[in-house]
């Protein structure tokens, strides 16, 4: 058995069952569901290319929407400081924290989460083709993070020196040290040598 | 003392209007809380430290970004993004030590949104305080960071009161350096002040860090021309490059003529509450060459009347070489 699709199924499970989605509730910290003249809760945010019509609390992280509201458990949480980069979102095409940013801060923008770089038909996107060929990921935690800044790097600058990608993946915590791989893949990508 | 991972309940008022956002500003006074980019305010909300009733997210109004040329030099909107900043054509050109020092704070995404306004009125960051500790800086009647057995490493070396704590901003010291002035408005009017002015110190109000009061927001930063292409100097030594605030940090601009120095402005980060301005060596160095010799002495005199605790005695050697270096550059 796929022990990760296993884990996968069981957080969508998880967050599509009414009863736990109460619970998911509390851990957003919230009892009274109306707070007075501030925003409106119902909201739609616009996410890889989709409307998403979605109930948002006034202080919910776009983390924890993407997470525990649209079932995108892609962007990963590490610290929820802004101090990692494993939750890194692309806004109008821009690196972003999402565990910094408030979700009713994005309703007039687009947000970009890793779920949205590979094609539609599934073909990966340069970066994570070349991060798969570079063996880039060690354990993959702050994997989504680095694709998001590096994918945001090429966008703007496509054929960066290494020392813009290193500064560009520089607000992105590899537990795992494997910064030199990812720099790797991100030359590749741009297709350019590694010597 | 617990953390806790999420936001606490918290109303969300995001004003498109500069009046509205004057009167919610004014309407909530010490309960409402101002947003800028958020990076500095998500971690005391997250952990429970500061609790307003509502946030007033500043983001939506157009009339306090941007960066425009003025008469007398530029005017940057508060609300600016350090990352415009870092890439503006009109600041890289003349005020280039504020595009260095904002390129030298957090990370690129904390950059990426957050805001100059922010920057510069971002709280301390002594992690007794921002662990919700009663310290004098809370409103409590003692300072953790002065205790016998403190972690003091990162703290002041200069105009201590009780509180030890030391401002945290890098764009702060660049703009002390500039002789900047800042701009701020109330439901009642404007008024302006010099960045000297605007941050405070333990003696003056051992609870907030800037001039600031409850209801007034900082709507932008005014440069003059007086500095405007002047040589500069700026180097930040943390920890690591990404993430970590200044150990000590320097900001130096400096006119020269025949060789002697006709003015100059320097001022270090990380050993005061304030950016710390080095008047002393700024009056030394008036009239003379920077000649080896007086660069020493400088760098002597730059560092005295520093009290030490128990774990920085490292910033004397540091601040002393960082002058050194800015005169030599
Ligand atoms: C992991 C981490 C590392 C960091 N490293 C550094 C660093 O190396 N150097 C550094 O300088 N900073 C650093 N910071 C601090 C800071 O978050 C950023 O510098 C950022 O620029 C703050 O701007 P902001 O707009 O996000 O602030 P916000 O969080 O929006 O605001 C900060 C404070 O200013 C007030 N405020 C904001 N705008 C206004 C206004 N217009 N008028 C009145 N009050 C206002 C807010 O009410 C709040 O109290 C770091 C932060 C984090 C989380
Ligand atoms: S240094 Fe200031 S902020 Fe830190 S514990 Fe002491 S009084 Fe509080
Ligand atoms: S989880 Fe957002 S930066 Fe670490
Ligand atoms: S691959 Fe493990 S944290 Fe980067």
């Amino acid at each position: 058995m796929n022990v990760n699709l296993t884990r996968r199924r069981f957080i969508k499970a998880v967050i599509a069952s009414s009863a736990v989605a109460s619970q998911t509730g509390c851990q957003l910290g919230s009892k009274d569901l109306h707070a007075k003249g501030s925003v409106e809760r119902l909201i739609s945010l616009d996410i890889n290319g989709k409307k998403r019509r979605v109930d948002v609390l006034p202080q919910e992280t776009l983390a924890s929407t993407l997470r525990y509201k649209l079932g995108l458990t892609g962007t990963k949480i590490g610290c929820n400081r802004g101090e990692c980069g494993a939750c890194t979102v692309l806004i109008d095409g821009i690196p972003n924290y999402a565990c910094s940013t408030l979700s009713h801060s994005v309703r007039k923008r687009q947000v970009q989460s890793i779920e949205g770089v590979a094609n539609k038909d599934g073909t990966l996107h340069p970066i994570q083709e070349a991060f798969v060929e570079e063996l880039s990921p060690q354990c993959g935690f702050c994997t989504p993070g680095q694709i998001m800044s590096a994918v945001a790097l090429l966008n703007e600058n496509p054929k960066p020196s290494r020392e813009e990608a290193r500064q560009a993946l520089s607000g992105n915590i590899c537990r795992c040290g494997a910064y030199d791989h990812y720099l790797n893949g991100v030359m590749r990508a741009s297709g350019q040598s590694n010597e | 003392m617990p953390s806790y991972d999420v936001m606490p309940e918290v109303q969300l008022y995001q004003p498109t209007e500069v009046d509205d956002a004057l009167n919610l500003a004014e309407k909530f006074r010490q309960q409402g809380w101002l947003l800028g980019g958020g990076q500095d305010t998500y971690g005391w909300l997250k952990d429970r430290a500061k609790n307003p009733t509502a946030l007033i997210d500043l983001n939506d109004i157009e009339a306090f970004k941007g960066i425009k040329a003025t008469s007398t030099g530029i005017e940057i909107g508060a609300l600016t993004t350090l990352r415009d900043i870092i890439r503006n054509p009109l600041i890289n050109d003349h005020f280039e030590i504020l595009a260095k020092a904002a390129g030298r704070v957090a990370s690129p995404q904390i950059r990426n949104v957050g805001t100059l306004g922010g920057n510069l009125i971002q709280d301390t960051r002594c992690w007794y305080y921002r662990r919700g500790l009663a310290c004098y800086r809370a409103g409590g009647n003692l300072c953790y960071a002065d205790s016998p057995e403190a972690m003091n490493r990162e703290h002041a070396l200069f105009n201590a009161s009780r509180c030890v704590a030391v401002s945290p901003s890098d764009t702060a010291t660049a703009l002390v350096a500039l002789n900047a002035t800042m701009v701020i408005k109330n439901i009642d009017g404007d008024r302006e002040m010099s960045a000297e002015d605007f941050f405070v110190g333990p003696d003056t109000h051992i609870t907030q860090m800037t001039a600031l009061e409850p209801g007034e927001i900082l709507t932008g930063i005014k440069l003059s021309n007086e500095w405007s292409n002047a040589r500069y100097y700026f180097e930040k030594i943390a920890d690591r490059d990404v993430w970590d605030f200044a150990l000590v940090s320097i900001a130096l601009v400096i006119k020269e003529e025949a060789n002697t120095v006709k003015d100059s402005r320097m001022v270090c980060g990380g050993v005061a509450c304030t950016p710390y301005r080095l008047n002393k060596v700024e009056q030394y160095l008036k009239g003379n060459p920077l000649s080896e010799k007086i660069i020493t002495n400088a760098a002597k005199i730059a560092s005295q009347g520093a009290e030490t605790l128990n774990y920085n005695h490292f910033k004397i050697p540091l601040m002393e070489n960082l002058v050194k270096r800015a005169l030599r550059s």
